[in-house]
């Protein structure tokens, strides 16, 4: 067996990309949540959607929505691009003029159900929830409005009922979660006349999705979008051209919305147990300096008191040996002076002064 | 203690007054059309656009700007510059004021504001980053308010209360300074989940860090800001320590923004690097990145340096609203300007003129609070019956 160069580098190259998935997945645990076993999906075929509208109008009836201003049998609407909105759970909108397409071309959009929806990730009252069906659905009951569901998603799925002063509520498509579980298909899926869409469980629409490709390699681009974009999602498509010309992002990565925010969420207990350990320890250094410098000065302090005190006391000692001195000089010199005095008186006051020595006894 | 005289003045028709007076009146209006008609009756929000001002003025310019509280109070009490006292009660309240004002603005701004406190009571999203937002901005609001007291304690003349809340300032303190760590840097870390949909000049992974950098530099400007602006207006209500202090204040924050401005530009250089933004540096947002990041960081980071160095108190405030500036430019950028670019301009979002109304409607509430306070309560100079805390 030979080993083409080409081929090799491909090993290579697959290699490395594998040891770098291989470590972002890993990252948070040794867990890798592939989406539930057994969840329902929905395999969307650009190629085969026709731009008829049924599933506007049976999503409208079924999941008893307003009626629209103009009839779903209007296909003009489809001159403009159209987006889901709180009247409105999918639209299919017409592309024209696309480069490799015969004619026009149509996408459905609806919420294509995340296997880690970033709508669920993002809520803070966690009114989302992604059913073990594959359906991700949203309470109303504790919905605050605060719209970080609209911000966070990365299809722009989610709307909001902003004319609604008192009960507003984030709309967006449920997957027909009630008529999922009592064993009926969604209303879209159950209407479509062309049969672009494919209901079933996601593993499976994965190998139809991959049979058509293998069996059509001309008419299809060889990607099935929404195997892992953002960590992939339930519902599928495939297209004859480039998804971008389908009006569909084409660099949101393989990243599950959960995983962006995982890292400054595990800042969290760091911050909440370090900075009050750091901070003690801050203050304590800076009481310690403090204290420190309060007694180096309180002991300088005394320490100059004292040699003051000393220098004092050797001037007051010396003072006093000096007056001493001088006392004792001035004692001498009246001494001295006593005596010459009386010295002087001698010729005439030492004779009876001497007298009584000379008594005799 | 002596019985303060309560003198009852009308208000006089000063330009000030009248200006305010119309504001409230208009923002009053404006709340009862908010609250009866909806969002939709109110704001130019969208399916595309579900955060506007309200978000990106009011909440995030408004917890960045009320960062003076714990910036100042840690200086303070936990770094141990005592040189910073006086300056540590008026950016106490303007903290308080500011978080105040957050929540009550976020009130216009969720669907059903009854129903905030659910996150807490009813089911919490832990995994949401907008929780710990939430859950941070309220135990913050609690820790400002009680560091706040004793202030109105004083005022009140109610001793007990006040020496047992004082004895709490260190605790208070570290609480606050981790609070604010989290939610600062959590409001940056919001838009980390929507990286296809933030300009790649501005998305980064370090997002949180560039938010939690910036809210020191925001704190330290605005108590710069307040403090010339009470200067100029309060000047009587200052005692010998406010006035033989202020100016010290005003020349180490200065000094302390330039050195934090200067890292914070250092950290946006690699942020782009790590990201490897460059080639998006010669495009329209390119070009407007680079007014933010020179124009807002690199030249208030040189005079704050300037204004230190040679201790000009004029070019240190004027610098101060120059990065006061900034930081309303950078939230604007993140929250809105540069969120959403990929979308056609026609479904780009622009406040409508109620949003901006409450808006300024928000701010004055805060400065005719914040007047009331300061002319009433010993915020501007200690209180001759109670020792320093």
């Amino acid at each position: 067996m030979s080993i083409s160069r080409r081929r090799f580098l491909g090993w290579l190259g697959a290699a490395g990309v594998g040891t770098t998935l291989g470590r972002s997945a890993h990252a948070a645990g040794n867990t890798h949540f592939a989406g539930h076993p057994d969840a329902l999906g929905v395999l969307f075929d650009a190629t085969r959607c026709i731009g008829c509208r049924k599933c506007e109008e049976a999503c409208n009836r079924v999941n008893e929505l307003p009626a629209p201003p103009k009839p779903f049998s209007d296909l003009a609407v489809l001159e403009r691009p159209r987006r889901t909105d709180a009247k409105t759970y999918t639209v299919v909108n017409r592309y024209e003029n696309v480069p490799g397409a015969k004619g026009p071309l149509y996408r459905k959009i609806q919420c294509n159900h995340c296997l880690e929806p970033a709508c669920a990730s993002a809520c803070f009252v966690s009114a989302f929830a992604k059913n073990p069906n594959g359906a991700v659905t949203y309470d109303e009951s504790v919905c605050v409005g605060c719209r970080y569901c609209m911000i966070a998603c990365p299809f722009e799925i989610p709307t909001y009922e902003y004319d609604k002063a008192f009960t507003p509520r984030v709309m967006k498509c449920t997957f027909c979660q009630p008529r999922l579980v009592k064993g009926q298909l969604p209303g879209c899926v159950e209407i479509c006349p062309a049969e672009a869409l494919t209901f079933g469980q996601r593993r499976n629409l994965l190998k139809i999705a991959r049979e058509r490709i293998g069996l059509f390699p001309d008419r299809y681009i060889d990607h099935i979008y929404g195997e892992t974009e953002m960590g992939g999602t339930a519902w599928l498509t495939i297209s004859g051209v480039p998804f971008r010309d389908l009006g569909m992002r084409e660099d949101l990565g393989t990243t599950p919305a959960p995983e962006l925010t995982k890292g400054a969420l595990s800042v969290v207990p760091v911050v909440a147990a370090m900075w009050p350990v750091l901070l003690t320890g801050v203050y304590a250094i800076n009481q310690r300096r403090d204290k420190i410098a309060r007694e180096e000065k309180a002991a300088a302090v005394a320490a100059a008191v004292a040699q003051a005190q000393a220098e004092a006391k050797a001037k007051l000692t010396e003072a006093m040996a000096k007056a001493e001195k001088d006392k004792k000089a001035a004692i001498d010199k009246e001494v001295k002076k006593a005596l010459e005095e009386a010295a002087k008186a001698q010729p005439s006051a030492a004779a009876p002064a001497a007298a009584p020595e000379k008594k005799p006894s | 203690m002596p019985v303060r005289k309560i003198v009852i003045e009308k208000p006089a028709l000063t330009p000030f007054n009248v200006v305010a007076g119309i504001i409230v009146v208009v923002g009053l209006v404006i709340t009862v059309i908010r609250f009866t008609q909806g969002l939709g009756a109110t704001t130019n929000l969208s399916d595309y656009n579900p955060w506007g001002i309200w978000i990106g003025f009011d909440l995030l310019v408004g917890v960045a700007l009320a960062a003076g509280g714990y910036v100042t109070s840690a200086a303070c009490y936990i770094f141990g510059l005592k040189r910073f006292h006086s300056a540590v009660r008026p950016a106490i309240l303007t903290g308080f004021l500011g978080y105040a004002l957050v929540v009550l603005a976020l009130h216009y701004d969720v669907g059903r504001p009854w129903r905030l406190p659910y996150p807490f009571i009813v089911q919490s999203g832990t995994t949401s980053l907008l929780f710990e937002v939430a859950a941070c901005v309220a135990l913050y609001l609690t820790v400002l308010f009680i560091e706040f007291t004793p202030a109105a304690l004083e005022w009140l003349g109610l001793k007990r209360a006040r020496s047992i809340v004082v004895k709490l300032t260190l605790v208070l303190t570290i609480f606050g300074v981790v609070l604010s760590t989290l939610h600062q840097s959590s409001l940056g870390a919001l838009f980390l989940i929507a990286p296809s949909k933030l300009h790649p000049l501005w998305y980064s992974p370090y997002l949180a860090l560039y938010f939690f950098v910036s809210s020191i530099v925001a704190g330290l400007s605005m108590v710069i800001f307040e403090g010339s602006l009470a200067h100029k207006h309060f000047h009587d209500k200052m005692d010998a320590e406010h006035l033989r202090e202020a100016d010290g204040v005003a020349l180490s924050f200065a000094k302390a923004a330039s050195w934090v401005l200067a890292g914070y530009f250092i950290m946006k250089v690699i942020g782009i690097a790590q990201t490897n933004a460059w080639g998006h540096l010669g495009s329209g947002y390119g070009l407007w990145f680079l007014v933010e990041m020179v124009g807002f960081v690199m030249l208030p980071c040189y005079f704050y340096a300037i204004g230190a160095r040679e201790k000009n108190l004029t070019i240190i405030r004027r610098t101060a609203v120059w990065t006061v500036l900034g930081i309303v430019v950078n939230r604007f950028n993140v929250g809105l300007i540069a969120f959403n670019y990929h979308l056609p301009s026609s479904e780009r979002y622009f406040p409508h003129w109620m949003e901006i109304g409450i808006s300024v409607f928000v701010v004055t509430i805060g400065i005719l609070a914040y007047k009331f306070i300061v002319t009433h309560m010993p915020i501007l100079y200690a209180h001759p019956d109670y020792d320093a805390h």
